[in-house]
């Protein structure tokens, strides 16, 4: 049997120290800046993300934290496209794709219920605008 | 010149590298990792005590505790003889596979056979970011309501055990527990589910058996 007092980990620095988006908007900076660094680039001008609707992931946050993080840097002033997918299921009866409704998820097709997510899940950085 | 140069890369892939060697360090070390997850108040740190009361004789189990400030639930753990890890994430709302990798070390991890790791409580967060453990468990509770299935989808389909919370109160509330089971059965057919009280201890053996199985399980498969 163990008597220990608790330990504490916090977490580092100003990188995590706000929400979920400020974490993800580092990350986002980071594949962009090592993906300009080996095209050679002096500037990034635009990222295009794709961000799913099951993603949980807010682009108004992200463009608010975007601006933060981005500043001293290449990427400096660059826009933030993002490009949106919605959730979307496919039932495992009858093979059709619908849209989440946030309320059931009986297929509208047949009424089977067993479905699988069909499309919501994405988020990636697609590619950079660089000069 | 403007010139496009193609990424393609998830946003998390950081995150989720860090997450494998987690689970490998987990592995070598023989410890069954479970991340338990939840809303605020659904009984997280009941059910992570009730666990630990019910299997402190046979096996050694640890916990993490993730918080946003306090060690309230940290301590309550703690008071139970178990090695705890607090990670205050200080404001963000859910732990990250950096995170863990921080608490490994303090814990005595050739002397544990399972890690209870307590998530922030949130239904959305936690989902997106692995962490290397070995299964997933998110507790639902009865007064949340029973629509959460259809208005969470990321977090249910996600977990490997669904518990239900507070059974001891459903005559209190209007939860159709039938269309509960059917918003998550659509999202995760077959997953494990124990509707249970915490407070009165019924149905807790059913998810303590479910555990010692899967660890069992896990013990045989990286001692092969």
């Amino acid at each position: 049997m163990y008597n220990v007092p608790v330990s504490s980990v916090h977490s580092r620095g100003w990188r995590t120290q706000s929400m979920h988006e400020l974490s993800i908007t580092q990350s986002v900076l980071d594949i962009a800046l090592r993906h300009a660094t080996q095209a050679g680039a002096r500037r990034i001008t635009r990222l295009n993300l794709v961000i799913g609707e099951l993603s949980s992931v807010v682009d108004d946050s992200v463009q608010f934290y975007w601006d933060i993080v981005s500043r001293e840097t290449i990427a400096a002033g660059s826009e933030l496209h993002f490009e949106r997918t919605p959730g979307a299921l496919r039932c495992l009866g009858c093979g059709h794709t619908f849209p989440l409704n946030g309320q059931d998820y009986a297929c509208p097709a047949c009424g089977e219920a067993q479905v699988v997510t069909a499309g919501g899940d994405d988020f990636r950085l697609e590619s950079i605008e660089v000069e | 010149m403007t010139v496009r140069v193609s990424v393609v890369e998830e946003i998390l892939s950081a995150n989720d590298q860090l997450a494998a060697a987690n689970r490998a360090r987990l592995d070598a070390a023989r410890i069954f990792a479970i991340n338990v997850m939840a809303s605020p108040g659904a009984g997280k740190t009941s059910l992570i005590m009730r666990t630990v009361e019910g299997l402190r004789e046979e096996l050694r189990v640890g916990a993490v505790d993730g918080d946003i400030a306090t060690t309230i639930d940290a301590d309550r753990i703690a008071a139970l003889g178990v090695p705890t890890v607090q990670i205050n994430t200080g404001g963000n709302c859910h732990l990250d596979a950096p995170m863990l990798q921080s608490a490994l070390p303090q814990l005595p991890l050739d002397k544990l056979d399972l890690l209870i790791i307590e998530n922030v409580g949130n239904l959305v967060c936690p989902a997106s970011f692995k962490l290397g453990v070995h299964r997933s468990v998110l507790i639902a509770s009865v007064p949340e309501g029973d629509d959460k299935p259809y208005k969470y989808p990321p977090m249910y389909r996600g977990v490997d055990c669904l518990v239900l919370n507070k059974m001891d109160v459903l005559a209190a509330f209007e939860f159709d527990v039938d269309y509960f089971r059917r918003g998550v059965e659509t999202l995760n057919p077959g997953l494990a589910f124990f509707p249970l009280s915490c407070k009165t201890g019924e149905g807790l053996d059913d998810w303590l058996v479910w555990l010692r199985n899967e660890i069992s399980k896990f013990k045989l498969a990286v001692d092969t």
